[in-house]
């Protein structure tokens, strides 16, 4: 993706901390990211990615600095949350779908009930959307009856469509079989080629490197560099990003697998 | 010892009556308990100040004292207060005082057992508090309590023994004024075991039955 200077940021993160109790979890994050941009943020566990992403729909909340999306500044005691989170699809580890209801509901009552929709028009595109990630066929199925890599699918699909600015991603492929993993990868990939604004957290080395505009490496809840893919690979700035780096090669290579 | 059993066949339509109001009663009961609790419980979700307290007061006290002692409280304390209530309401009303203390506690468990990550999935769609109650979290606390409820039901069906304190010709006090008027205590105990076996033991085949479609994840999930 290219972008011009002049061009409006959709969000932007000034100087944003956030702390649980006394433990300090984000400090001093300042991040820009542009519309149709991919941002992959990597970094060891527990450095606050997942907060990170939690804090820009209001999951959580922060203590400090700003958070701006387009034109809207998202103060935490506001009451604007609902109308953002319309805006912002988000993906979780464990896929989250609502057990007791069909997979075609599922991905409605958003449309539906939040976005007050009609439901003729709502319902086509979830079906198309469905038919696009070649489950069509399940949507009067029950959760429990698919496998976890098309239940995360839907899960996609039902952030999908919310008709959301920006997608977020927290290591949707973490709880999978590694034989699903890929058919994830492949929506989210095709989701970008779409030009979709994403924030995706991920250990997938050879997947972030592929759809990445721009990789964000987090270590104990600062950003502490920044850069395209492939200048971040093969040539990390600093040693912590080495080291982080060194380690995913290590376990590929007894992996006996050559992704990156 | 000899059972007069002419006595006992010409008893059965009293009988009769007398499970149909025991079961009537429960049944509004029952019904009226899942209504209060249910309210109680978006009381509690959303905390709302004050009311919560007040919730909690009134499940505590229903769970915490005997419906006797409940039971005599409303009998003998309204009329001092001026209200002037049947025995058949102050019945209802004591047993469903308790029911709703009962069932609140049960769907409240429930709702804490839906994980959290069910709550964060329908915020992140944008649903309000009380929709994603409404949509997400009340009916699968539903589904993970229904055991539990069926077991409550059963429970107050027969905690409406209890009402024949007031004088409520429901079974144990059908049985109970006519050993007192005619001595017919064997006869009238062994007509009171068969009926109360009637009503309970289908329950009990139900309830097991709800127990089973629910581990096997047809009703709960
Ligand atoms: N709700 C919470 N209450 C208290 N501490 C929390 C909470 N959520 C996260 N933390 C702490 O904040 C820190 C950052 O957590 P976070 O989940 O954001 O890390 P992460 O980078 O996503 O890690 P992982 O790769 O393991 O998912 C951790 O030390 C964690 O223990
Ligand atoms: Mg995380």
């Amino acid at each position: 993706m290219t972008h011009t200077a002049a061009s409006k940021p959709i969000l932007k993160l000034m100087n944003v901390g956030k702390s649980f109790h006394k433990q300090v979890v984000l400090k001093n994050i300042h991040l820009t990211v542009q519309r149709g941009e991919v941002t992959v943020i990597l970094g060891p566990s527990g450095c606050g990615k997942s907060t990170l992403l939690r804090c820009l729909n209001g999951l959580e909340l922060i203590d400090e600095g700003s958070i701006r999306f387009n034109e809207l500044e998202l103060t935490p005691k506001g009451r604007q949350w609902q109308a953002v989170r319309e805006r912002i699809g988000m993906v979780f580890q464990s896929y989250h779908l609502f057990p007791h209801m069909k997979v075609i509901d599922n991905i409605l009552l958003g449309p539906l009930k939040v976005q007050k929709r009609s439901k003729a028009e709502a319902l086509a595109q979830a079906e198309e959307l469905l038919e696009r990630i070649g489950l069509l066929d399940k949507r009067d199925s029950y959760p429990r009856e698919l496998s976890g890599g098309q239940q995360q699918r839907i899960a996609i699909v039902r952030a999908l469509c919310m008709n959301p600015e920006v997608m977020l991603f927290d290591e949707v492929t973490a709880a999978l079989d590694p034989e699903m993993v890929k058919e994830v990868l492949e929506v989210m990939l095709q989701l970008a080629r779409e030009g979709m604004t994403m924030i995706i957290v991920t250990h997938e080395m050879g997947f972030a490197r592929a759809v990445a505009d721009r990789i964000v490496f987090m270590d104990k809840g600062s950003i502490i560099e920044q850069g395209n893919p492939k200048s971040f690979f093969s040539e990390p700035q600093t040693d912590r990003a080495k080291r982080f780096l060194q380690q995913f090669y290590e376990i590929e290579t007894w992996k006996g697998r050559d992704v990156i | 010892m000899k059972l007069d059993t002419t006595f006992m066949i010409d008893r059965i339509p009293d009988f009769i009556q007398a499970a149909l109001l025991t079961v009537e009663i429960a049944a509004i009961v029952i019904a009226a308990s899942l209504l209060i609790a249910s309210m109680y419980n978006v009381i509690l979700y959303n905390r709302v100040p004050v009311i919560t307290t007040l919730v909690r007061i009134h499940v505590e006290i229903a769970r915490n004292t005997p419906l006797l002692i409940q039971l005599f409280f409303l009998y003998f304390a309204l009329p001092s207060l001026e209200i002037k209530l049947s025995n058949y309401d102050t019945a209802i009303i004591a047993m469903t005082f308790l029911g709703a203390g009962y069932l609140t506690e049960v769907i409240r468990s429930g709702i804490d057992a839906v994980p959290a990550g069910q709550e964060e999935s329908g915020l992140a769609i944008g649903l309000s508090r009380a929709q994603l109650f409404r949509y997400i979290i009340f009916p699968q606390a539903l589904r993970i309590s229904t055991p539990a409820l069926f077991a409550n039901f059963i429970f107050l069906l027969k905690e409406t023994t209890v009402v024949s304190a007031i004088a409520i010709p429901e079974i144990l006090y059908t049985t109970t004024s006519y050993i007192a008027l005619y001595y017919k205590t064997y006869e009238m105990l062994i007509m009171m075991t068969a009926i109360y076996l009637l009503l309970f033991l289908p329950l009990s085949f139900l309830l097991s039955w709800v127990e089973r479609r629910c581990q096997h994840g047809t009703i709960g999930t």
